[in-house]
Parts: C-alpha cells; sequence; structure tokens
C-alpha cells in the first residue's frame, strides 16, 4: 500500500522561543516494493521523517495519504496503520522487556487483538524471518548475544504483519559480522515477502550494496532522491553535508582523473572490479592489435 | 620496560545461571602478552566478544588479572596500594558518550578528575581550558552536555581524561556509537593528542579504518592475540582479517580482489593515493 | 527535544542576585520562609513584600516567570481559602445559606494566600537564580556540619547532581521507549485503572535496565577518574564569600528586624498621631 506525503512540515515546539524546524516542505511518494535507503546526518530531520509514517508524530502541515487514505482524519485507524506500516527504532533491542524471547515477539499481535492461535503462529513465522532457531524461544531476551537480541527485537515488528517495514540504523552499535547478519537478514525478508523496506543508515557502503533507490535527507529538505548511481554523482555536495560516497567510488573517480578511461559511477566492489577488468582486458587486445 | 607491559595475562569469570549456580568458566582473556613503548599509537582490532574489551580495563584495575601480570609505568596493577596512580597514568574513555559525562556543565566534567585527584583550584582551571582546546571544545565550555552531538562528547570525555594529565589514554570503541562526521572528530582529537602532546594511544575498535594511523596493530579473537603488526602487515593478509570477521576496508578489498584475477596489485594497500600509483604502475607493466 | 527542559527553571542572565554566593541564598530564602510564619500583623507582610519586590528588582528576572510556580498550587490555595473562611468560628460577618464568613475567617484566610504565595514566589527567585549545580554545591557546604553526625552529606550531593544530569536523558528514553512500544500497538492511554497500570510494564521493564545499565557505567567512569569519595578532594569551583554575600547577609538580618518590629513601630505611630 502506497504512502504519499503532500507538502509535510514539521516544527518542535512550535510557539514557543525554542521551535525548531524539523521537517520542511516534504513531498515523496513511497510505492510498494521498493527498497529504500534513507540518508543523512544526525539531526538532518530522517528520524522526524520516519515516525510521521505511522503516525506517531503529527506533521506541523501537509499531508500523509496511507493507501489514499489521510492519516490524520479523525475516523483513521491509527492503530491499525501501526501494524501495516513497521517501524523499528535505533537499538531496538532496549524495547525488550519480556521474560522469555517468544511472550516478547507476541506483544505485538496481541495487542492486536488476534487469537491466541494466530498470535503465537505470527510470533513464530517472525522469529524463522529473523533467523532465530527455535533453541532460543524460551531464553530470557537478555541472554541473548547483541545482534540476536536485536533480531528478536525487529521480529516483534515483523509479527505485526507490517507491509512496509522500517528500520531506523539496525546496525547501530554492532561489529562488521553482526551488521552483516543483520543487512542480509533483511535483504532477504524482502525477497521472500516482497514488503517495501525503508533502511536509515549513514552508512553509504551498507546501502548502496542493498537498495534501490536513496534519499538524502538535509536540514529538514529532501535533498536527493534517485537510483544510488545517480546520487553518488554528486560526490562534493554530499561531503558538503557531511556525507560521502562508498569509497570505490573515490577510487574510479580519482582513477578517472588521472587519465584512465574508466567509469567513474561505480558503487560496489563487484562493479569496481568488473570495470577495472575490462579496462586491462581493452588495453591488453589493443596492445596486441597495435 | 615499556609505558604498559602484559605478561601472561589470563583472565576468567564464572558463569551463572538465574539462581546463582555456577554454569561454567568463560576464559575472556587468554594467555596475552604486550609490549608498549611510551609514545605509540597502539589499535586493538577484534569483533564483540573478542575480548578486547576484558583488555582494556585491566590496563586501568578495573579488572585483575586471573592469571598473569599487568604492569601500568612499572606499577603492578594488582598492588592496591597502586590503583589511584595507575587510573590517573592510564586515562580510560568509554563506549557510551551520555554513561561517562558526570558534570552537568562541559568545563565542571572536565575538572571532576583533577577535582578527585586533589589537584590545586587554580591548576584545575588551567587544566581544563587546555585539555579543551586540545580537543577543540574550548568555545563549549559552558554548555550543558545534552545540548552536544554524540561526537563533542566524547571529546568531552577525552579531555576529562586528558585534564589528569594521563602519560597513556585508552579509548574503549570511543566511536561504536557516533555517526560518521562524529567518527571523524574523535579520531581526529585522538590522532592530535598522539602527534602533538606524545601522549601513548591504545585504541580499542572494530573500525579497520580507524587504525591505518596507528604504529602498531593487535588483532584479536576468543582472547588471544591472533594477528600482530604494522597496519601494512595487516592489511596484507585480506583473506585472514575475512576468516576473523573484520572489515576490509573497500579500497584493501579491491585491490585484493584485482591481484586474485591477476591484475598485479600489490598487497595492504591503505589509501585511494596509493590504489591510484600501483594502478599507474600496473597500467606501465601491461602496455 | 525533551532534553532541552531547563531543569530548575534556571533563568539565564547576569544579576547581583545571581551572583551572590548560593549559600547566601538558600540560607536567605529559608529565613525568609520562617519570617512569612512568625509575622501575624500587616505591617510585617508589608515589610516582606517591599523586600521581595526589590529583590526581583535586583534579579531583572521578569516577573511572570515568578508567577509560574503559582499555577501549580492555585487550586490548594483555593480550597485552603474556602475552607479557612467558612470553618473559623468568630465573629460573623456574611451569612450565605448555612455557612458563615467569619471577621476572623476572612483575616485567617488572607494571612494564608499571602504567606503560600510569598513563599512561592521567594523561592522562585533563588531557583530562577541559582543553577541546580550551585544549589546542590550551597547545601552541600551548607550541612557540612553534619558530617560529624555521619550524614553523607556530600554523597547526598553528588547523589543529587548525578540525578540532575541524567532525568533529562531518562526522559528522553521514556519518550523513545514508549514510542518504539507504541510502534507495536501499545495504548497507554485506554482502559481502566489496571488495564493502565498493566501497559506500563513494557515501559517500565525497558526503563529500569536502561537506568541500571547507565548507573553501572557511570559508576565505572566515576572509578576510572580515580572518584573515591569526598575525602581529600579539591573543588574547581570552591565557594567563597565576598564583600556583597556579607553584604547581603547584613539585608536578610535588616528585613527581619523591620519585620518583627514592624507591628510595634505602625502602633506607636498611631499612637502618636
Amino acid at each position: 500500500m502506497p504512502i504519499i506525503l503532500d507538502k509535510v512540515s514539521h516544527v518542535y515546539g512550535e510557539d514557543t522561543a525554542m521551535a525548531v524546524t524539523a521537517l520542511k516542505n516534504i513531498s515523496l511518494v513511497i510505492p510498494d516494493g521498493q527498497f529504500i535507503g534513507l540518508i543523512g546526518h544526525t539531526g538532518s530531520g530522517k528520524s522526524t521523517l520516519i515516525q510521521h509514517l505511522n503516525g506517531l508524530i503529527k506533521a506541523t502541515s501537509g499531508n500523509i495519504y496511507f493507501n489514499g487514505e489521510d492519516i490524520d482524519a479523525d475516523d483513521f485507524d491509527k492503530k491499525r496503520l501501526r501494524s501495516k506500516v513497521g517501524l523499528v527504532f535505533q537499538y531496538p533491542e532496549h524495547q525488550l522487556f519480556e521474560t522469555d524471547v517468544f511472550s516478547d515477539v507476541c506483544y505485538g499481535p496481541k495487542n492486536l487483538g488476534l487469537t491466541q492461535k494466530e498470535i503465537q503462529l505470527r510470533a513464530y513465522e517472525a522469529l524463522k524471518l529473523v533467523g532465530i532457531e527455535d533453541e532460543y524461544f524460551y531464553q530470557s531476551p537478555f541472554d541473548l548475544s547483541g545482534g540476536q537480541k536485536r533480531r528478536v527485537a525487529i521480529a516483534g515488528v515483523l509479527a505485526m504483519k507490517p507491509e512496509v517495514l522500517i528500520l531506523d540504523e539496525p546496525t547501530a552499535g554492532l561489529d562488521p559480522e553482526g551488521r552483516d547478519e543483520i543487512l542480509d537478514q533483511i535483504s532477504k525478508l524482502k525477497k521472500e515477502t516482497g514488503i517495501t523496506v525503508i533502511l536509515v543508515s549513514h552508512s553509504m557502503e551498507d546501502v548502496a550494496k542493498y537498495v534501490d533507490r536513496i534519499i538524502v535527507m538535509n536540514r529538514g529538505s529532501v535533498m536527493f532522491d534517485d537510483e544510488p548511481k545517480e546520487v553518488f554523482r554528486h560526490c562534493e555536495e554530499l561531503e558538503s553535508v557531511g556525507l560521502a560516497a562508498p569509497q570505490v567510488t573515490y577510487i574510479m573517480k580519482k582513477l578517472r582523473d588521472n587519465g584512465y578511461d574508466v567509469r567513474d559511477d561505480v558503487t560496489t566492489i563487484e562493479e569496481a572490479k568488473t570495470e577495472i577488468i575490462r579496462y586491462f582486458s581493452n588495453l591488453k587486445s589493443a596492445k596486441t592489435r597495435g | 620496560m615499556g609505558i604498559i607491559k602484559v605478561k601472561d595475562l589470563i583472565f576468567e569469570y564464572i558463569r551463572r545461571d538465574e539462581e546463582g549456580n555456577v554454569e561454567g568458566i568463560t576464559t575472556a582473556i587468554d594467555d596475552i602478552n604486550l609490549d608498549i613503548e611510551q609514545g605509540d599509537f597502539v589499535s586493538v582490532l577484534g569483533h564483540n566478544g573478542s575480548g578486547k574489551s576484558t583488555l582494556a580495563k585491566h590496563l586501568n584495575a578495573i579488572l585483575y588479572p586471573t592469571e598473569g601480570t599487568v604492569w601500568v609505568d612499572g606499577k603492578d596493577t594488582q598492588n592496591n596500594e597502586y590503583i589511584w596512580d595507575i587510573r590517573q597514568t592510564a586515562g580510560m574513555v568509554f563506549q557510551n558518550p551520555d554513561n561517562q559525562i558526570i558534570g552537568q556543565v562541559v568545563e565542571e566534567d572536565v575538572g571532576f578528575g583533577p577535582e578527585n585527584m586533589g589537584v590545586l583550584t587554580k591548576e584545575i582551571w588551567e587544566r581544563v581550558d587546555e585539555s579543551l582546546k586540545a580537543v577543540g571544545m574550548y568555545e563549549f565550555r559552558k554548555y550543558s552536555p545534552n545540548k552536544l552531538s554524540g561526537g563533542q562528547k566524547q571529546r568531552v570525555s577525552i579531555a576529562g581524561v586528558i585534564a589528569m594529565h594521563p602519560k597513556c589514554i585508552i579509548l574503549d570503541e570511543p566511536t561504536a556509537m557516533l555517526d560518521p562526521k562524529g567518527r571523524r572528530e574523535v579520531i581526529r582529537a585522538v590522532r592530535a593528542l598522539n602527534d602533538v602532546e606524545h601522549i601513548t594511544v591504545i585504541l580499542i575498535t572494530h573500525y579497520m579504518d580507524e587504525v591505518i594511523y596507528s604504529d602498531k596493530v593487535y588483532v584479536m579473537d576468543k582472547g588471544k592475540i591472533a594477528l600482530h603488526g604494522t597496519p601494512r602487515e595487516i592489511f596484507s593478509k585480506v583473506e585472514r582479517l575475512k576468516e576473523l570477521r573484520l572489515d576490509v576496508p573497500q579500497v584493501t578489498l579491491l585491490a585484493h580482489e584485482l591481484k586474485e584475477a591477476g591484475i598485479p596489485m600489490p598487497d595492504g594497500i591503505l589509501t585511494k593515493e596509493e590504489f591510484a600509483a600501483a594502478f599507474d604502475e600496473c597500467v606501465n607493466r601491461a602496455i | 527535544m525533551l532534553r532541552d527542559i531547563t531543569l530548575g527553571q534556571y533563568y539565564q542572565t547576569d544579576s547581583v542576585i545571581h551572583r551572590l554566593d548560593p549559600r547566601v541564598k538558600l540560607a536567605a530564602t529559608i529565613i525568609f520562609i520562617i519570617s512569612l510564619f512568625v509575622f501575624n500583623d500587616i505591617a510585617g507582610y508589608i515589610v516582606a513584600a517591599l523586600f521581595l519586590a526589590i529583590v526581583i528588582k535586583l534579579s531583572k528576572v521578569p516577573f511572570k516567570f515568578m508567577v509560574k510556580g503559582m499555577k501549580a498550587i492555585v487550586f490548594l490555595l483555593i480550597i485552603t481559602v474556602v475552607f479557612n473562611l467558612f470553618l473559623t468560628p468568630g465573629e460573623p460577618v456574611l451569612r450565605i445559606w448555612k455557612l458563615t464568613i467569619t471577621k476572623e475567617g476572612i483575616k485567617l484566610a488572607a494571612f494564608l494566600v499571602i504567606r503560600l504565595s510569598f513563599l512561592i514566589i521567594g523561592s522562585s527567585v533563588m531557583t530562577l537564580t541559582t543553577t541546580p549545580n550551585q544549589l546542590t554545591d550551597g547545601m552541600e557546604s551548607l550541612m557540612s556540619p553534619l558530617k560529624k553526625l555521619k550524614v553523607p552529606v556530600h554523597e547526598v550531593a553528588m547523589m543529587m547532581s548525578i540525578a540532575l544530569r541524567f532525568i533529562p536523558i531518562l526522559m528522553e528514553e521514556t519518550d523513545k521507549i514508549m514510542k518504539a512500544q507504541m510502534a507495536r500497538g501499545a495504548d497507554f492511554e485506554s482502559g481502566n485503572v489496571i488495564k493502565k497500570a498493566k501497559s506500563l510494564v513494557p515501559l517500565l521493564v525497558p526503563l529500569f535496565i536502561s537506568a541500571f545499565r547507565r548507573a553501572n557505567d557511570l559508576a565505572m567512569a566515576m572509578e576510572a577518574r580515580c572518584y573515591r569519595g569526598g575525602e581529600h578532594r579539591t573543588r574547581m569551583k570552591p565557594l567563597h564569600y565576598v564583600k556583597r554575600d556579607f553584604a547581603a547577609y547584613a539585608c536578610v538580618a535588616l528585613y527581619l528586624i523591620t519585620g518583627a518590629a514592624a507591628g510595634r513601630i505602625a502602633e506607636t505611630v498611631c499612637a502618636l498621631l
């Protein structure tokens, strides 16, 4: 179900001396089934934006439509919206509270008022989706490793069966292994269920590998909204707002600046490798011909 | 003997279940030897649970060895008499920026250590000012820590340690909770301390790109030192690093993969400039 | 955004009152409050009002900030006034249905309003002109004689100052956890008392865990920075009395004497006339 934002603005502490504009006139369309990376440095408004998408924060002005319905209309069911648009906060393991893993994942579906059987079924499916094995189901969530805790917390949101899944910096504070685990799991989940995923991150390297659209936020506005390749073309602009393209993009740019005829719109190691190998084989064939 | 010497260090702790019964013994550190020279910049790499943070806590007398000995500036950490000397000699910065700032105003937090050491008021102020200047936070001295960014808070924590005039500063994953901008700020501040003030730095991290400026790198795995050497030596071992579940910087990885594919790139490339130079070389050879 | 709230509502500006030693302000506030209950004639309250007005003028804090504190007790004030008005026995002045308002009742109610509102305004002046930090320092110093009685004065002051530092952080955390649970369909508002209390479990458990983790981290960080209690500790901002602090004490003493004697003086003046 698509989400449409129409000229959404948000001001914290409106009508006070300390008013801060967090979002300025944002218009976006989020169609079904996309994998979106939402990028911006701390304070760029990305956290505020995602909390609008499931109605946790109300826009100061502008409208948000979920499946054609205005989510701020009086008769709109916010609880249903929150089950359809799942939001996983930063450090989601900090919200775990039950005595065992399985009950914690049941919390969401229980709040939806489902039958006992349906609740358990959903919790089971969600835990499987994030790759938590049966043997952990009745352990205390606090005894798990950092990466496992986080996956349990993500399962807690997945058990609501959302059609849009938003993850706010799901890899923050994890080591490379934990990070890859989570990102691979999310990417697999995306493929298996076909839901819309919005990944909030400040790591371009992570995002470039997975998403098909990048939205860059700066000072409460959308700065870029395009395919990764197109966005990373604007290295200098990204740097001016405290962001950066993946390191490989810079390497290829450097080679190009040094006078080599290689493509510089490369965003992953795989692409760079292919491109450089192509360059060398061209060199060789030119040499044999010459 | 260097500023920090670790000999045959073993650290074990007893795991207990909810009722307090012993479940087993975990060996967090398994026979480690280290000798760190005054003025060095040393990095300790490793994934979560590799024992690197446990090691860090031994260098500041927060944890004590089960077996073996740790000397800080020649003083045995297990000797209770030296504990405050050791904590002053080897200052420590922790991971979470919010949970280590005590003061409600930046300058008061930086003064906390010297206050505890019994430094005279006038000198506390001198130390606070110079420490805040060293990390570039002087203009924020009257701020509430709650109004600072993560990177700024970590720089305040570093200033709080410098104000104690340590010979050595241990940073236990200081950037793990920061955004890229904050990470750059903190690493820049740490490098300046080492270059300008010649304070020995021990940086514990899981980000490989943060260690390329260090003099020596130790990689930990399962409580043991799995690899050690200069950054270039370490970064040459891409396959081994992958096994240790560490993240090789893209530039090093790309060079390595090209080499595998038959393009004669050298091992241990650390920057894009080096990459470009090596690429020139390869092209010249191919023509 | 919750982090922006300032605790103890300190009003940042530069004035004589702001610069006074916190011990003077604390002592003066306590003396002022006691005086409000000792004085029991109009003349005394006029002196108190004058004193308060001068201090407010000197503090450069807009008067509306002083009154803010009043809002919280308006309800309490109304109830006590009503009780005093109608339930004080004495000479009847007005009779409404079965209730009588007496002369004594009016006097008592009026005094009560004056006492309570002066009390609130008086302590607001202190909190508005003193940072929470200075307050804890002042308290520690004023209470230091209690150390002889084995009261852990330093520890109490340290606890207060840590609490002040962490309250905004924990408030923000509460907000975050609440939102996270709402995203999982939690409802903190509807239902009866039992249901509401139950719905708080998913909020309180994570909050406690987080508070303990922070406490643990903080204790380690403090130890690493050589903290070992109040002994052998020097101060970055030691409290020193300067001339204006003694002058302030003198003013307070002068106020006490004038206020206490005001009734007598007024009587004599009246008699002479």
